[in-house]
Parts: structure tokens; sequence; C-alpha cells
């Protein structure tokens, strides 16, 4: 699908231009947009963005990779955030961080072998006080340890099969 | 008393219903009742500075905005992303209205045609729930045209932002808000002037819990508020507390309530009985650190007595560090945010920050000199001062206040 001409999108695009004095401010909102339609800012969906907001294709992709949270490749289905701030690091957060890519078997910011998941660490989520946490698809879940990771993982892992099931019956 | 966190005192104030029983919008009604100017000089009398990091006073804040000018907004700063903070979170999940409440009569004192609040994004269900709020109001008829029949009218609107610290400073903010990439721009023109703010219009930006305090400023007088405090802070304070503490969290206190008793009495004192407290960053990690001997633990938390022991209370997100932390590691950690999240735009920043990390990782791998130690800090002090916005001192103070006050967690790791 695209985003332009897609009913699902086409009223939040219009309420999103209709609050700002100019349509450019509007980039933001639509490049979640686009993310969320493609799983990821792809060419397409910039070069959407750009068309519908009259801006250049360019412009569009500076904005698209100043931020963090537009991802300008493909992530896993769940995208791990684990916070190693240093409010964060001083309740272990640097080991859990290490420990969760070593139990999913990826690298910093790949995708496990399953397309399953992404794990990267960001910097402070405001959620200090609930040491260690990450967000998962940019929910966050906090005060962690392993076993409750673990449990975790399984209860995804679950969701995706039973969502892969329904789909072959569907 | 809680006057901001007060979603722990009252079930469920963030129904509408629940906060108009509460005095919600009764501030409100008060400004409404004044000539604008005068809710501005109730705000001034207050003592009332903003909470966001600058103490700035917040009245004075508001009269910089030309009243002659036909277009003017107001920018709520919601990007919440200092390391360490989380009190604007806590203030926008329990206790939504007051915080609109607060910016719609700040709206009101500067005659603003609209409130974009701007949420870091990963706020995005806090900006779903202000939505939400935001259209409830519009009902019953505090958000709109003529609002609660005085025949003002003003929007309110948020904004997500996408990750980005730098996008804090308000100028980055405006630009953010505006389609451009989250750069500060060159000042003068300052936000509050016609050219330096939002589209280019006269604007107020202003802190979460800057604003949060403004109803109850109206609601009860300026007296009120600065019966709370000390003579140069006044009012109530979230201290947000993590680290090596029993129970790190929010905490509502007056302003210059002592280190010691939020860290003692209120966080539960140090995490392990055996390990006594080191050091503290008062202001995330972008204020001086400093070691937490007695005298810094008896001294009141407030703008003036922070000054005297060398750091700010800032945003307050106080972050506590026990002796088994290594200071030189306090740095790189510090360092390679404030090295993530440089904008680029002045070259003192961009690439001090990107020289100090590589220094300071050198060190830390044993590889180092004592000549590194002192180069970060010659670095550092380059830094300083010689950016557009504050990010290149913030940067710089990791460095050169933890190698003044351990220089011994430093030489450790450069002595063979």
């Amino acid at each position: 699908m695209a985003i332009i001409g897609n009913p699902k999108y086409e009223e939040r695009i219009n309420d999103h231009i209709a609050k700002y004095e100019t349509k450019r401010s509007a980039v933001m909102p639509l490049l979640y947009i686009a993310q969320e339609e493609y799983g990821w800012v792809n060419q397409d969906g910039i070069n959407e963005v750009a068309q519908i907001l009259n801006l250049d294709p360019t412009q569009v992709k500076s904005i698209a990779g100043f931020y963090t949270m537009y991802s300008e490749k493909p992530k896993g289905k769940y995208w791990l955030q684990v916070c190693t701030d240093l409010p964060c690091a001083l309740q272990g957060a640097d080991d859990f961080h290490s420990w969760l890519k070593e139990e999913l078997g990826v690298e910093e910011g790949g995708v496990s072998a399953d397309g399953m998941f992404t794990v990267e660490h960001v910097m402070c989520l405001a959620a200090c006080d609930k040491a260690p946490m990450l967000q998962c698809n940019f929910r966050y879940v906090e005060n962690l340890d392993q076993d409750k990771m673990r449990e975790l993982l399984a209860k995804w892992r679950a969701e995706a099969v039973a969502e892969m099931n329904g789909r072959g019956q569907g | 008393m809680h006057i901001l966190l007060r979603g722990r005192d009252i079930d469920n104030i963030k129904a509408l219903a629940v906060y108009e029983e509460h005095d919600g919008f009764a501030g409100m009604k008060k400004a409404l009742a004044m000539k604008p100017a005068e809710v501005i000089d109730v705000v001034k009398a207050s003592g009332l500075r903003g909470r966001g990091g600058a103490g700035f006073p917040t009245g004075v804040k508001w009269s910089f905005i030309p009243q002659h000018e036909p277009v003017k907004f107001v920018t709520v700063n919601a990007d919440e992303s200092e390391t360490g903070t989380f009190k604007d979170r806590e203030i926008m999940e329990e206790n939504p209205y007051q915080l609109i409440e607060g910016s719609l009569i700040c709206a009101y004192a500067i005659q603003a045609k609209a409130v974009y609040i701007y949420l870091r994004g990963e706020f995005w269900d806090i900006g779903d729930q202000l939505d939400e709020c935001i259209e409830a109001l519009r009902e019953k008829g505090y958000v709109g045209k003529n609002i609660m029949g005085s025949g003002y009218d003003c929007e309110v609107y948020t904004h997500l932002g996408a990750g980005a610290y730098i996008c804090g400073e308000e100028s980055a903010l405006l630009n953010s808000l505006e389609g451009y990439l989250g750069q500060p721009r060159v000042r003068p023109p300052f936000p509050a002037q016609k050219g330096g703010g939002l589209y280019k219009e006269a604007t107020v930006v202003n802190n979460v819990e800057t604003l949060a305090n403004v109803p109850f400023i109206l609601n009860e007088g300026a007296d009120a508020f600065k019966a709370i405090g000390t003579e140069q802070s006044a009012g109530n304070k979230v201290y947000c507390v993590s680290g090596h503490v029993k129970r790190p969290g929010n905490y509502e206190l007056p302003m210059g309530t002592t280190f010691r008793e939020l860290l003692y009495e209120h966080a539960g004192g140090p995490l392990h009985e055996d390990r006594p407290f080191k050091a503290m960053l008062p202001s995330g990690g972008s204020g001086p650190i400093v070691p937490l001997t007695d005298e810094v633990l008896d001294t009141p938390m407030s703008y003036e007595d922070c000054a005297n022991i060398g750091t700010i209370i800032g945003s307050a997100s106080i972050i506590v560090m026990d002796e088994t932390v290594d200071m030189t590691w306090v740095a790189s950690k510090v360092t390679k945010f404030f090295k993530h999240e440089s904008c680029g735009k002045c070259t003192p920043c961009r690439e001090g920050t990107y020289w100090l990390d590589k220094v300071i990782d050198r060190i830390l791998d044993g590889r180092g000199s004592p000549d590194d130690v002192k180069r970060i800090a010659d670095v550092a002090e380059n830094m300083a001062g010689t950016t557009l916005c504050a990010l290149g001192d913030f940067a710089a103070n990791p460095i050169i206040h933890t190698i003044r006050h351990f220089p011994d967690d430093f030489a450790q790791h450069v002595q063979s």
C-alpha cells in the first residue's frame, strides 16, 4: 500500500496539517505515519511525505535522519531499545543490555536470524527510577531482570506464532 | 502537600469532573476576570522561576512579549530528556488538566492564539491522553472559541518529537516544531521577540512543571505560593531521585529542603548500607557533579544555595552514586550521552564531544597517559561558552568537574 490515497490515514494526515500554521510543520507526524505503513522510513515513504507537504524528498530525508525514532532500515518485529544511560547503568543496565543481545544472538542494532528482534541501546527515556527498562516498539517495559525478560521474550514469540497461524487460517 | 503531583492525593484527578471538583479551572476563572497584564503581575509577584533548568523568573519572561503584536504563541516544553529527569512525565500522566489549565492561563496573559505542547516522541501515549483531555475541554468550553464566556479564543495542540535531547533547548524546539532540523537558532531575536519565536511570532516557551504551578498561583494568590520555599526560590519542586538510593522516584517538596532530608528521609538513604554515598549529579548530566560531603548534604535545594556549593539545582534530576562508582566511568557515560545528542551545528560541541569520548575510552582502557587527563580538561574548557546553546557547556561540565573533585579516579587509570 501507500500512505497517499490510503483511507486509513487520510483523516489523520489532514488533522495534522490543519493544526499548524505551515504545511512543513506536519513533516514529523507524517513521517510517523510513513513508518507505521512501511515498518520503517523507506524511500517510498519519504517521497510521499514530500509530495503531500510540497517539500523536496532530500529535506524530508534529512529530518528522518536527524531523529532516532525514525528507523532508516528494517527492524525486527520487536524493536527493543534498552536505556543504558547513567541512572539505568547504575542499576545494571549495561550488563542487562549485553545479556539480552547474547540471549537473542544479535549484534547491536541488527535483526535476529528469525526476524523477530532488534536490540539497541538508547539514551535516557525518563524512567530512571524503574531501571533496568526498555521500550519495545515504543512501549515502555520497566523494572526488568533476566527472568522477567525471558518470560516476555517467550510471550512475544508465542504472540508472533499465533499471529502467523491466524493468518494461515484467514 | 502536593501542588503538582496531586494524582498521589486525589483519586483519578485525571478525569475532568474530578479535576473540576478539586479547584480545577478556578485559577483560570480568576485569570479571565483580570486584565492580561494583571495576570502577569500575579505570576511575577509569586516568585515562580522556570523549572526546566534555567530558573528564569516566569512572570518576567511573560512580560517580554510585546502586547501590540497581533499573533503570539505559547509552547510547552514537554521534551523531558535530561538524564535522570522523569517529573514532567508523572505530572502529565497523573494530573494532565493542571498542565493544560496553566498553559491556558499563560496564553491568556500574553493573549496567545494557540498553545503547542511539544512532547518527546517516546511520550506518544501521554500525547494521546492529552489529546483526549483537550477534546473534553473543548466540549465544556475551556478550549476553543470564547473560553468560559470570556470572549478569549485559544486552541491547544500536541506535537510529538522523535528522539532528540537538543529539542529541549527552546530555539531547537521551535525549529523542530516548524519542521526543520532540531538545531538551536542564533539569538537575538529571542523567542519572546517578533522574528524569534514560533513561525517568527513572539512566543513563550515554558517547561511543564513551571506551567503546572500557575493554576495554584492564580487561585490561591501570589503570597500563598511565595510562602513556600526560600526567599529567592519560591514554591515546591519535584525532585527526581535515581541511582544508589533505596527508594528512587519523584518527591515533591518545598524548595530549600536539604539534600540530606531528600536523600535519607524520603529516598531511604544508600541502597547498600555498607556503601556510603560518594557523589551526586544534582541536575542530571548537564550540571556540575559534587562530592556528597556533610556540607553538601546540609545545603538547601534552592537556586541560590546550590550556587554556593558550585553546582545548580537545574531540573532537580538528582543522580546519586555510592563509593563503588568510578568517576572516570561517570565522565565517560555522560560524555557519550552528549556526543550522541550534539546536534552537529557548532564545531566545538560536535568535534569536542567526539574527541573527549575517544580519549576517555583510551584512559578507561588503560592506554591513556597523565597528559590525556590534562588534555580532556583542556578540550572541555575550550568548548565551554563557545556554542550557540548550552549543550556545549553541559558537555564540558562532566569532564571539568569530575577531574576537579575526583582526580584520583582518573589517576588510577593512567599510572602503571
